[in-house]
């Protein structure tokens, strides 16, 4: 028996480290990367 | 809250509030399905009964795996609460400001799609081009009201913008000239059929565009079922060796082949394979948006057959990939580590408050699908935004304005879904468009399983 936990962004972080507003206007909100991420 | 789902053989829980993946055997997802609402003596009892033949299963290993999934619950990655979010104010919200816009500079078009869902480019109303002067306004609009906002978007739409192609450049131009002066940057995109493409237009667009949609539904007699010209011919031909040229010269990024399906073609991925088979590999394909009683529209009893062929179109993009002749499909590029922060995913696509669009008369909606609908007109590029209470109205149908998703597992994947369809499909913005509820689900699950799947291809092969 196995569980493989990935590693994804932790979303309660990005509460306060989130929210610049320069990633790219989604037109669902999953496909856009993060700006601040990316660099 | 944890959303637990089996896709092509892998078994995953997704928790939903701190975005934790996990992949798991089938009787670990099973645990996690139990964990929450039965004692340690319940679950081992019913592991043991419903996997009787499992090697190894015994109480001692599931009390081993209850005690990893007491630390994950600890850690914060399973049964996470949404407390966090109730707590903290969004970041986004209020002053309203403008950092994308659709320009709708020809309200025209060379082709005659049945389906269009801008009544062949004209939005129910006169054909019209927008002029150089309403396209600088827009520009000159966006910089006044972009705030601190570095990254400014406009995408050139229409009915088909080539049919303006002088404006395009022209507005483009004007805005090169405004970068460095207000220290911002402009990412100019472009949405087209094709049939005006020439030579000239490629290279531009591969010079100055940051994206471009290029219009295309797959298999040629799929395509040329709806997508004709005046005189009713198809335009397959036509467009196809375009846009391998644009695409040629461009390189594998800032494209998207975009196809729209309908119900005369459930069978999607066979048109998603013509285009990669095409030599694209930056692929989108759409369900159409059509009123309920269009003999195209999708219904309900097709949802059977969509979940299937997204499905398959996930096996079908790992083989490839595996075989190092892979594609990219819209709906499946997430990224788990540098995705959208949560404000985001609160917040949704920002439609009447960050995205606007302009007609080509300087008339300001909320996004290119609410066009043509008086009701929904905003304002104007000459007064401002005249209607301040419906742009209120979009800048509060956030994800927490719809409590149909509070209980939903995709509710920081979808924001709340699409307030354009969700109008066309209940009569308010702040509805839910279930049909297409159901599809984004199945795409995410599909999404997440092709990230646990190359992630174990990588390991494997380090």
């Amino acid at each position: 028996m196995k569980i493989k936990t990935l590693e994804t962004r932790d979303l309660k972080a990005s509460m306060e480290q989130g929210g610049c507003g320069e990633c790219q206007t989604s037109c669902g909100v999953a496909n856009q990367p993060c700006e601040q991420e990316q660099e | 809250m944890t959303h637990t789902f089996s896709v092509n053989g892998y078994s995953i829980a997704l928790d939903v509030f701190s975005g934790a993946v996990h992949v798991a055997d089938k009787v670990s997802l099973e645990a996690i399905k139990l964990y929450e609402t039965k004692s340690r003596e319940e679950v081992t009892g019913l592991l043991l009964e419903q996997f009787p033949d499992e090697e190894g299963l015994s109480p001692a290993s599931i009390n081993e795996l209850l005690d990893t999934l007491d630390s994950l619950k600890k850690a914060g990655k399973l049964y996470s609460s949404d407390d966090y979010i109730h707590n903290a104010p969004s970041k986004r919200s209020g002053g309203h400001v403008v950092k994308a816009m659709c320009l709708h500079v020809a309200h025209a078009c060379n082709l005659a799609c049945s389906y269009c869902f801008a009544g062949q480019g004209k939005y129910q109303g006169q054909a019209a081009l927008m002029s150089l002067e309403t396209g600088k306004k827009a520009l000159d609009f966006l910089i006044a009201h972009s705030g601190k906002r570095r990254n400014l978007e406009v995408d050139f739409f229409g009915g088909e913008p080539l049919l303006n192609w002088d404006v395009v450049k022209g507005v483009v131009a004007y805005g090169r000239a405004l970068e460095k002066k207000h220290n911002k940057v402009f990412r100019f995109t472009l949405t087209t059929n094709g049939v005006a493409l020439n030579d000239e237009m490629i290279a531009y667009c591969n010079k100055e565009m940051h994206n471009v949609v290029l219009s295309l539904d797959g298999r040629r007699e799929v395509h040329d079922r709806f997508r004709v010209d005046h005189q009713g011919k198809g335009s397959y031909d036509s467009i196809v060796p375009k846009f391998q040229e644009l695409v040629k010269q461009r390189g594998e990024t800032g494209y998207y082949i975009r196809g729209t399906y309908t119900r005369d073609n459930l069978d999607f991925l066979e048109d998603v394979k013509h285009m990669a088979d095409l030599g694209f590999t930056q692929l989108s394909m759409e369900p159409v948006v059509s009123a309920n009683d269009d003999p195209d529209a999708l219904q309900d009893a097709d949802l059977p057959k969509l979940y299937e062929q997204y499905e398959q179109l996930a096996v079908e993009m790992l083989k490839r990939k595996r075989r190092k002749r892979g594609f990219d499909f819209y709906h499946y590029n997430i990224d788990l580590e540098h995705g959208p922060c949560i404000h985001k995913r609160l917040s949704g696509c920002g439609s009447g408050t960050e995205y606007l669009a302009v007609t080509p008369q300087g008339d300001l909606y909320p996004c290119h699908q609410f066009v043509g609908d008086e009701e929904y007109k905003v304002g104007t590029l000459d007064r401002g935004i005249q209607n301040t209470a419906l742009q209120d109205e979009f800048a509060n149908n956030t994800l927490s304005a719809h409590p149909e998703c509070k209980d939903c597992w995709a509710q920081l994947y979808c924001a709340g879904g699409c307030a354009a369809n969700a109008l066309h499909a209940t009569g308010s913005i702040h509805g839910v468009y279930r049909f297409g509820c159901e599809l984004f689900k199945k795409r995410i699950e599909c999404a997440l399983m092709l990230q646990a799947a190359l992630q174990e291809d990588k390991e494997q092969s380090a």
